[in-house]
């Protein structure tokens, strides 16, 4: 891997589109046999940043490595270490399974192709089916034809755009059960998702928004780094309660989970003050600890003031 | 389920919405019948005038300069080059810089006055029947009439039976002016045009509304290799469709064969290029395969009207000729009859293989620059 012990260690990474700046600054280190979960809201520069990481786009500036190699000069080395799943389905839905495995693996020039392929389709429990057209297979299995062809070359690093949008429960756990099997024999995994149980799943996490990188590290980390405080209410006329309280000085967010409300803010004190006249009888008041996704929003709020 | 109005002027108004918002369609919906009307109305004439004609007046006498002088008072006939030999007519003829050609011969004033009837030999380059058919007929009329004016005093005996001089008229390469020998090679290169363009604007416009271009490209293969790789195949289809052609050509038309088949397929290669960078080209500037279709249509309409596949080329107004001149069809078209009917060479050929050239080398320089936007 060379003298870095980063697999991607890279430094005030930037795209412009025209006047617009779609990735600002953005530093990144993920270490070998990490598994790097990538969130922000849509059009935030998450595809944008894996597409200069595997040299599909140029970025404007920044320095670093990828796999040990100068992320802008040496493009054309990382691409056959890296594997890149697009966030749509991007096969040839007139192929069948084994002609899309063999198309990938002959443009990696991948040695003892038969046999890769032969390996793939095992992996993926697909050996009956090879003779399928890749369009006729349904949105679970089609991600792990996809996940299949992006392993063929053996690569050393994975950037995975949201591979599991529109894949059922039981698919996208075992999904996971891959990455992490995969990730225990060493191999690297960028991942971006709007999933937050796919988030805590990742071994540390980024947030971005508006090209920002807000927060990074892991689950507790990023969790701690928000600084919210959080109320879970329940009780009747939840509906009711809410629209009283939002709007409060300290009160942030207020969310109907099901039949608790969480409410948030970064400030304790001046939450605390705001609820109290609330704390009666009728609702019952237990600080909990923060959900990611109190935090992603609290941070995408915060970020809007200052970057939009 | 009754008819009900205000659903079903929610799908027009949603229809003019998706009209507006796609551009190229619409512009295509205006341009078309435009273009179409342009080509048709002004362009295209089925009784083409002016057609350049070279002479050699081997006998400079008053009667022959009444006869060059009849020819371009006729308005079929102007006479562009004056020839010093006969070679030389057939040189012109073979490349086609002439459509026509007079020969007034050595001793054709002496055996005029002689009454001997001389022969005054009218070649034309028949390989577009249609381009030559009226104003052969008119130059027969001719013949009966002009001379009359000079014959006088004396001379007028000669009026008597008419007319003085015989007019002898070759047909060259299609003596017969079976339509077919025209239209039949000529198909190859309307075939290829069509095929070419509308298949690779297609084949790359595929790729990336699909999204499995991106897919590609984030593999180490090389932007040209996704490009050479994709129109190889058609190469080969294009070959294929120029080899049924020229079997139905040999065996079902009898068309003949004078030229080198081999030097038309070499020479073939390069109008398939030239097509294959207009595909390219339009493809970058495509967003999907409707819009590629489009303005593959978009070409190909002027291409077959303004090239003489349909209708002679030297029928159409100088402006129509100009712009035909820039399609790669017209010179395609010249080199295929040229070699079939006329048995040319690479020599006669090359006034028409620079400007294909011409037009891939420029094609390709837009298609390239093009294609590099639209990665980043």
């Amino acid at each position: 891997m060379g003298a870095s012990e980063f697999a991607i260690d890279v430094r005030g990474v930037t795209k412009k589109f025209g006047a617009r700046t779609v990735v600002n600054d953005i530093a990144m280190q993920v270490r070998p046999g990490e598994i790097y979960g990538f969130l922000g809201p849509n059009g935030s520069g998450k595809t944008t940043f894996l597409r200069m990481l595997c040299g599909l786009l140029t970025p404007d500036g920044g320095e670093g490595k990828c796999l040990g190699l100068d992320f802008r000069t040496a493009s054309n080395e990382i691409k056959k270490r890296v594997g890149y799943m697009t966030q749509k389905f991007s096969f040839y839905e007139d192929l069948t399974i084994e002609e899309n495995l063999d198309f990938i693996a002959r443009l990696y020039e991948v040695p003892q192709r038969k046999a890769a392929v032969e390996k793939s389709l095992e992996r993926l429990g697909m050996t009956q089916r090879r003779q399928q057209l890749a369009g006729t297979l349904s949105g679970g299995w089609k991600q792990r034809l996809a996940l299949a062809a992006c392993l063929i070359h053996e690569p050393q690093l994975l950037l995975l755009d949201e591979p599991t949008a529109g894949v059922d429960p039981k698919a996208r756990r075992d999904f996971w059960e891959e990455i992490h099997k995969l990730a225990a024999s060493g191999l690297t995994f960028l991942i971006t998702t709007h999933y937050m149980d796919e988030a805590s799943r990742c071994h540390r996490l980024g947030y971005i928004a508006y090209g920002n990188l807000l927060a990074h590290g892991t689950v507790a980390e990023v969790v701690q780094a928000g600084g919210l405080t959080t109320w879970e209410v329940s009780g009747e006329n939840l509906a009711a309660l809410a629209d009283k309280i939002r709007g409060l000085p300290g009160v942030e967010q207020v969310v109907a989970f099901g039949t608790t409300l969480h409410v948030s803010g970064r400030d304790a004190e001046k939450l605390r003050a705001s609820v109290a006249p609330f704390l009666t009888n009728a609702h019952r008041w237990t600080k909990i600890e923060s959900g990611l996704e109190d935090v992603f929003i609290s941070l995408l709020e915060t970020a809007k003031d200052n970057f939009s | 389920m009754s008819f009900n109005l205000q659903r079903f002027w929610a799908v027009v108004l949603k229809e003019f919405i998706q009209m507006r918002r796609d551009r190229l369609t619409f512009g295509m919906m205006v341009g078309i019948p435009m273009v179409q009307l342009i080509l048709f109305g002004y362009a295209i004439n089925s009784n083409p005038k002016h057609l350049p004609t070279a002479i050699y007046a081997a006998d400079n006498s008053p009667f022959s300069r009444t006869i060059v002088w009849a020819l371009r008072n006729s308005s079929y006939f102007d006479l562009t080059r004056e020839a010093h030999s006969a070679a030389e007519i057939q040189n012109w003829l073979a490349e086609g810089t002439v459509q026509f050609a007079v020969t007034v011969p050595v001793d054709f004033s002496r055996k005029l006055l002689r009454g001997e009837k001389p022969d005054l030999l009218l070649e034309a380059d028949a390989t577009d029947p249609s381009a030559v058919g009226f104003a052969q007929a008119a130059v027969s009329q001719l013949a009966t009439t002009v001379i009359n004016r000079d014959l006088t005093g004396p001379l007028t005996r000669l009026r008597a039976s008419a007319p003085p001089f015989n007019l002898v008229s070759h047909q060259h390469y299609n003596p017969e002016s079976i339509s077919q020998y025209n239209i039949v090679p000529g198909l190859i290169g309307v075939m290829l045009t069509m095929t070419m363009i509308i298949i690779t604007g297609l084949a790359i416009t595929r790729e990336r509304e699909r999204g499995t271009m991106e897919n590609l490209l984030s593999t180490p293969v090389h932007p040209g290799e996704v490009i050479i790789g994709k129109i190889v195949p058609y190469i080969m289809v294009g070959y294929v469709q120029m080899t049924l052609v020229l079997l139905a050509a040999k065996f079902l038309f009898d068309v003949p064969f004078i030229g080198s088949v081999p030097l038309l397929v070499a020479l073939t290669f390069l109008f398939i290029v030239a097509n294959l960078a207009v595909g390219i080209t339009f493809s970058t500037i495509a967003k999907n395969q409707l819009q590629a279709v489009q303005m593959a249509f978009f070409f190909f309409l002027p291409s077959l009207l303004l090239s003489g596949y349909m209708f002679p080329f030297r029928g159409m107004p100088g402006w129509a000729q100009d712009f035909g001149e820039c399609l790669p069809l017209t010179h395609f078209l010249r080199i295929v009859r040229g070699i079939l009917l006329k048995g040319n060479g690479i020599a006669e050929c090359a006034p028409d293989l620079w400007p294909i050239a011409l037009f891939v080398t420029v094609m390709l320089a837009i298609g390239i620059k093009r294609y590099r936007q639209t990665l980043d």
